[in-house]
């Protein structure tokens, strides 16, 4: 149940990008950029939570998880270290996917080099 | 007005240049497309033996350059001028091209127009008496334009279906005082035209109206009517740029629908290759003339064709800042035979 409901939630995420990329002007770094602000905002808003614990890693693993993250890092370091921890809490959350995503890009980029598309 | 020009944008070769050599080069997919029988050389890998796209591009305008001195049976110095231009920031295909070759190098931007703005500058230059001998190239690489231009192929972006394909290929022309023809006759600079199209991906529909401007003009000043040509051939505006440009002149009041075809449409099967509006590139007309109408011309299927190069001059910076794209097309009239018939 818990890998239908990651799919659903996931996929759906996913659906909106692809909607949007089909039919608007947007680049793909706008909307990458605007998914990471909506997870931001909706979590301040107190509502990506609930994605979250309804699909899981469908919720987190898109990049409207990055900004539940940040947002999320930031408000409880705001609790627990005051204003500052909403410019500390954030990178502190995000840290890993951060890190784990410069790790693996040098590492695939020493492996690999790219193709022409066919 | 001097004795040359037949108007603002035309001019009439005295002693017409004698189209006396071709080459041309294609990566793997052109390769596969409906002209390939017409090609010199189809590369099996587009990193052409290179460590990246980049120099890959730059290899196949070298290599193309000497195919075509060599075929022309004389060496490189006694080839007077190099004219050659590409897409490339700083026009870095040409130049480090002309590094190796060593002949006296004009640098050219006209981006997809280049292969006509180059026989322009050629034949203009030899009629005027300047050369006896010179090399038009250009070159252009699906891989590093789509770097240039719009996303490094690394990030995976997804194409929209009206975007055009960038043709991998170079080809270069070599044009002489003296030789049995074809002959360039004519030649009409072009405008920079702006109807305000602003989305790089539609390039076909930016550039037709600059199209339509020079072949109106061409047809206008030359007083030659569309059927006077065997083919009237636009360099790469691809399925929708072509169907603009056919109705466009139709309002010009010029039915050139007979005797009317794109290069970006003749060189892929788009059905087959997934290359949604056609091709483009500056590769695209320079491969096609080099290849298809060189050796159509040599066997007599085709006798006059006015080759109209197209090209957008925009930059990756002025489409991040929202501006639209102007654009600009050359023509170049090719005959077998000199002198005016019907």
């Amino acid at each position: 149940m818990d890998y239908l409901k990651a799919f659903l939630v996931g996929g759906l995420i996913c659906v909106i990008g692809q909607l949007l990329m089909d039919h608007t002007k947007l680049t793909p770094a706008r909307v990458l950029v605007s998914f990471v602000t909506a997870g931001a905002i909706l979590q301040g808003l107190g509502l990506y939570q609930k994605i979250v614990d309804f699909g899981g890693a469908g919720a987190t693993t898109p990049l409207t998880g990055f900004g539940y993250s940040l947002a999320k890092g930031a408000m409880k370091e705001v609790k627990e270290a005051g204003m500052l921890g909403a410019f500390t809490g954030g990178l502190k959350a995000a840290a890993g996917g951060v890190s784990g995503a410069i790790f693996f890009g040098y590492i695939m980029a020493l492996l690999f080099s790219p193709k022409s598309k066919k | 007005m001097a004795s040359k020009r037949l108007g603002n944008q035309t001019l009439k070769l005295s002693s017409p240049p004698s189209m006396i050599s071709n080459a041309s080069i294609v990566g793997p997919k052109e390769g596969e497309g409906p002209l390939a029988q017409f090609f010199d050389n189809i590369l099996k890998d587009d990193y052409f033996g290179e460590e990246s796209w980049e120099k890959a591009e730059s290899k196949m305008l070298k290599e193309a350059v000497k195919n075509a001195i060599k075929a022309s049976g004389r060496s490189n110095t006694n080839i007077n001028f190099m004219f050659a231009g590409d897409l490339l920031n700083q026009i870095v295909s040409s130049s480090f091209a002309a590094r190796e070759l060593q002949i006296p190098f004009v640098g050219l931007y006209g981006a997809c127009s280049t292969m006509a703005e180059s026989i322009c500058m050629g034949s203009m230059l030899i009629d005027g008496g300047f050369g006896e001998a010179v090399v038009c190239a250009t070159s252009s690489h699906f891989s590093s334009a789509e770097r240039q231009y719009r996303f490094p192929l690394e990030q995976g972006v997804q194409r929209p279906p009206f975007a055009q394909w960038t043709v991998t290929g170079a080809g270069a022309t070599v044009l002489a005082e003296a030789g049995n023809g074809p002959f360039i006759t004519c030649v009409t600079i072009g405008k920079v035209m702006d109807f305000g199209i602003k989305d790089a991906n539609n390039m076909g529909a930016a550039m037709a109206p600059a199209a339509v401007d020079t072949i109106t003009a061409h047809l206008n000043e030359t007083g030659r009517s569309p059927e006077y040509y065997d083919l009237i051939l636009t360099g790469d505006l691809g399925n929708i740029g072509k169907a603009i440009t056919l109705d466009m002149m139709q309002k010009e009041g010029f039915d050139i629908k007979k005797v009317y075809n794109d290069c970006g449409s003749m060189i892929y099967d788009g059905a087959k290759q997934d290359t949604d509006a056609g091709g483009s590139g500056c590769g695209c007309s320079a491969v096609v003339l080099n290849g298809y109408i060189a050796k159509e011309m040599k066997k007599g299927n085709l006798n006059r064709v006015l080759l109209v190069a197209t090209g957008a001059l925009l930059s990756p910076t002025t489409s991040w800042q929202g501006e639209s794209i102007p654009s600009i097309a050359h023509a170049v009239a090719i005959e077998k035979t000199v002198g005016e018939g019907t």
